[in-house]
């Protein structure tokens, strides 16, 4: 380009300084809000040194609401994931009335405060909640709980795979599932070896989004947790309440390690749209 | 919708019956009755549990808990700050958007990869991040503060927080359609002798428009119900900084149940309206495609 200064820049393409001008805002933009905290939480972290940071993410209370965090995405995350099968092939591989009021309802938990998320399990089954009493004479408990740690994280993620999974399955039609099944295949068996292979890297799309929100959850967790060290803190907690008690060499290093969660998941989420281009359709908000 | 009409056989009668012949694909009622009943008992039972102990309370007493001085103050700050997020969200969302799309340079796939951090990093880590970079002290901070600027513990900590959060609501709402913008309108409007100015706000802008309104209506959505990456940063003074979530906490703190669940059905209610709203853009938006 530079060295044919005469040829006039094709009509639709922006001149130079503008593009310099646009790309270099957007890295300031980008910068402060994005690139900045991230760094800011691994210098944090690092600022007395490795050792104390490693310490910090070894202590017995940081070891708990890492399995904690662990447990309860490894319930919440199958679950959702069984859910959204479930729910996109009744709703992509057949017709009926109501459908799209169905995917509106499914896509609910995306518009609901995380905060009222976890306020709905309180009035079910908290102490004053429908259930309250009844849990109380069986001795199960839900809300300062494990149970209600769980449950608020399928409320918020509830649904990351449905949504991948619907567009996906719909886009795909139905002409190899009939097929199977004119040939004698039976509904599982059909599922299994022809919508599955199909599916499984959409599949797998929502799974890591579903799981970085599912171990990342506060407001909601917040809410039912009780925030009872050791027994019901997830990680994210665990920050909260190192930070506010001014230890910020710990809660930064036990957020570092969140941060590398999702930086893995973004790496990871970034090859699949490279190595499956298909697998951005349902855009997974 | 178009496939399965081509793939419809020519038997088939021309007006779509309520109930489709029986599909040849089985299973139908057993996904649809799981799906069904799982969606009633994780979702729509429990949040109609809000609505029920909202209703325990008397008109009064529900006006008093959901539209006191202090609630006021709190939904005009979660709704003024999710607002002008949103509206810096619809301006760097676009610039972000336009980019990554239309630009070759380095680090882009870096940068393309980083928009949705906001998406896959914990909020409360978000929250602590921005509060120590934001803060007097800070990084950033430091720089603001000689300006008279302060930017933490205070509205505009909050939309900070909620600008971090809403960011890739936009950029991935614009980037499908920007994507699918064909270059002969542009062309065509460039040899018709239209400046590139004009041809950006004459024909790009308008198509993105619908595009635009519904990431916009997204980021605000969910700025309003954002409470992880706000609270560090918010200060979390009544009347002034304390947003709407947080008092839906501090009520459930006290065992005020019922005041909490008041609160909690006017920001369902905002939310419903919101959700409406952008089923409506969408909808309207179809009419041009």
């Amino acid at each position: 380009m530079a060295a044919q200064p005469a040829r006039a820049r094709h009509p639709t393409e922006d001149p130079a300084w503008v593009k310099v001008l646009v790309i270099g805002l957007v890295a300031l933009f980008l910068g402060l809000v994005l690139i900045l905290p991230l760094a800011a939480v691994f210098a944090e972290a690092l600022r007395k040194g490795v050792d104390v940071a490693l310490a910090a993410i070894t202590t017995s209370d940081a070891l708990a609401a890492i399995k904690l965090t662990l447990i309860t995405a490894a319930i919440a995350v199958p679950f959702n994931a069984a859910f959204g099968l479930c729910a996109a092939w009744a709703i992509a591989k057949h017709d009926f009335p109501g459908k799209a009021l169905l995917i509106t309802l499914i896509d609910l938990p995306f518009s609901v405060s995380p905060v009222v998320a976890g306020l709905i399990y309180v009035l079910v089954f908290g102490l004053q909640g429908w259930f309250g009493e009844s849990l109380i004479d069986h001795d199960i408990k839900i809300i300062f709980a494990v149970p209600g740690i769980v449950l608020a994280t399928i409320f918020v993620t509830f649904p990351f795979i449905a949504r991948e999974l619907i567009p996906l399955m719909q886009e795909q039609g139905v002409s190899e599932e009939e097929a199977a099944v004119s040939m004698g295949a039976s509904g599982l068996y059909t599922f299994w070896r022809v919508t599955a292979p199909n599916v499984r890297w959409g599949l797998l799309y929502g799974v890591l989004l579903c799981n970085a929100r599912a171990m990342g959850e506060f407001g909601a967790v917040s809410v039912v947790s009780g925030h009872i060290r050791g027994l019901t803190n997830t990680m994210p907690l665990h920050v909260e309440i190192l930070y506010n008690e001014y230890d910020f060499v710990a809660a930064f290093s036990v957020a570092a390690l969140l941060c590398l969660l999702a930086v893995v998941t973004l790496v990871l989420k970034s090859v699949l749209e490279i190595v499956q281009p298909d697998v951005k359709r349902g855009g997974g908000h | 919708m178009t496939a399965e009409t081509l793939s419809a056989p020519p038997s088939t009668p021309a007006r779509r019956p309520l109930f489709r012949r029986r599909s040849a694909i089985p299973g139908f009622g057993v996904t649809l009755g799981v799906t069904l009943t799982i969606l009633s008992l994780i979702v729509l039972i429990p949040l109609a549990a809000v609505a029920i102990k909202a209703a325990t309370l008397s008109p009064s007493q529900f006006v008093a808990a959901a539209f006191s001085e202090r609630a006021w103050a709190a939904y005009r700050l979660t709704f003024g700050a999710a607002f002008v997020a949103a509206v810096i969200n619809g301006l760097f969302g676009v610039l972000t958007t336009w980019a990554l799309v239309r630009y070759e340079f380095p680090g882009k796939t870096v940068i393309n990869a980083l928009v949705d951090l906001p998406f896959a990093l914990p909020t409360a880590v978000a929250g602590i991040a921005l509060a120590t970079l934001y803060a007097p002290n800070g990084w950033i901070g430091q720089f603001l503060t000689p300006l008279g600027i302060k930017a933490a513990y205070n509205p505009i900590g909050v939309t900070i927080a909620l600008i971090f959060i809403g960011l890739p609501f936009v950029v991935r709402t614009i980037e499908p359609v920007m994507r699918d913008l064909s270059a002969d309108v542009e062309e065509a409007a460039a040899s018709l002798g239209a400046g590139r100015l004009a041809t950006i706000w004459r024909i790009i802008l308008p198509a993105l428009g619908p595009a635009w309104l519904t990431g916009f209506a997204l980021a605000f959505a969910r700025g309003v119900g954002e409470y992880g990456s706000v609270i560090f940063i918010a200060g979390n003074m009544p009347y002034k900084s304390e947003i709407a979530p947080l008092l839906i906490i501090i009520q459930l703190e006290q065992f005020e149940y019922a005041n909490a669940a008041a609160i909690a059905v006017v920001m369902l209610g905002v939310s419903f309206l919101m959700l409406l709203l952008i089923n409506a853009i969408q909808a309207w938006s179809r009419r041009f495609v």
